[in-house]
């Protein structure tokens, strides 16, 4: 049987594609699924950085593309995680290096050897971004409850659409308390505007910070308040219906509650 | 505690409501962000009609969307350069139409040969 392939984007850089698809990964491994994370970001990678595996590259996706080596010699083991491997990108290439067509056959290839293939998209549209989606048959969109990543991501779901892949939905960063208090724009909200499948809600943590400053995946520590999020999320991949935490999420008190709970604070 | 306070008495909506009313209208005008072929067929079938009626410049025809309050307008700016018709009116005994030119750019003085615009496109 061949793996799930799912490729990991957003449109917008920087609301958190590569941790997530580290942690997700990660998750999943830990879960006993045989996961190869596959860095689409030619030119510009990171995931070996986020999963602290940086020192250990020889080869790169676009040798293996170009025949100059196995794909089996340039996915690196992760010691942590037996059942986890990274196919890193290339640093020193260019998007354009690579074909939709050598992508595709890259992630099917992949795919059989594994269980999960997870595709992390560069930020964009253009062509690292065709890429990436060119050889998954499914899609996570990660966002944050912002109004700049919203409309990105609402231009991939567009673009995933047209290609017919299934897509859900990973609101990261969301802050409770930002929310509650009609700061922030809650999940039901995001899901509202997107029209997408709900997979995960992510709380902004510090957390996220310390440990990819180390480069170790969250969920390497039962003591992480995300690890435990992240394994649900993984769950829910796999099927299972799990609930979502409450995060007082779409909570929103009118004026009168609102003066009543100000009266009780005060 | 100020902020709440300030928030109660100016009256103004929870940022996260503001946020939401926009990017509903934003991506409201992404996906009308219609392409280049539809707006073109778009333009072809506005012209066909109108044509029944008056003669119009195709070469000089606008067709924009812009955003007015809550909805989304398209306006197409049509220069009309005659207004007696290009075919005999269907004899139906309707009134003659008063000759209205709002909008219309009249191009240079005589219409440069009625060329039958909706025949060959």
């Amino acid at each position: 049987m061949s793996a799930r392939k799912i490729v990991i984007t957003s449109g917008k850089g920087g609301v958190g594609k590569t941790t997530t698809t580290v942690n997700l990964g990660a998750a999943l491994a830990t879960a006993g699924k045989r996961v190869i994370l596959v860095d689409a970001d030619i030119g510009l990678r990171n995931l070996d950085l986020v999963l602290g595996l940086e020192k250990r590259i020889v080869f790169d996706l676009v040798e293996v593309a170009e025949g100059r080596c196995q794909l089996r010699q340039a996915l690196i083991r992760d010691k942590r995680f037996p059942a986890l491997s990274l196919l890193p990108a290339s640093q020193t290439r260019d998007k354009d290096a690579v074909t939709q067509e050598q992508f595709s056959a890259l992630i099917d290839q992949a795919a059989r050897v594994c269980d999960y293939v997870l595709i992390d998209s560069p930020a964009g549209i253009e062509g690292g971004f065709r890429n990436a989606i060119a050889g998954a048959a499914e899609a996570i969109v990660v966002t944050t409850p912002e109004v700049s990543a919203i409309r990105d991501a609402d231009r991939v779901v567009g673009k995933l659409a047209d290609r017919a892949l299934p897509i859900r939905l990973i609101v990261n960063r969301l802050r409770p308390e930002m929310v509650h208090a009609g700061d922030m724009l809650c999940v039901d909200d995001v899901c509202e505007v997107l029209q997408v499948e709900l997979l995960g809600i992510i709380p902004d943590d510090e957390e996220i910070i310390d440990t990819t400053n180390r480069g170790e995946p969250l969920v390497l520590d039962d003591s992480k308040r995300l690890g435990a999020i992240y394994r649900k999320i993984a769950r829910r991949l796999e099927g299972e219906i799990v609930p979502f935490t409450s995060f007082n999420n779409g909570l929103r008190q009118g004026l009168f509650s609102r003066l009543f709970a100000g009266l009780k604070a005060g | 505690m100020i902020e709440f306070l300030r928030r109660i008495f100016a009256g103004s909506p929870p940022s996260a409501d503001t946020a939401k009313e926009r990017l509903r209208l934003v991506l409201m005008t992404d996906h009308l962000a219609l392409g280049p072929e539809i707006v073109e067929a778009m333009k072809r079938d506005l012209v066909d009609v109108i044509s029944r009626h008056v003669e119009v410049d195709r070469e000089h025809i606008e067709v924009t969307f812009e955003r007015q309050d809550r909805v989304l307008a398209l306006l197409a700016n049509v220069p009309i350069l005659s207004v007696n018709r290009p075919s005999p009116p269907p004899s139906d005994g309707s009134p003659p139409t008063r000759p209205r030119r709002k909008r219309a750019r009249r191009k240079a003085a005589a219409p440069s040969a009625p060329a039958e615009a909706a025949a060959g496109t």
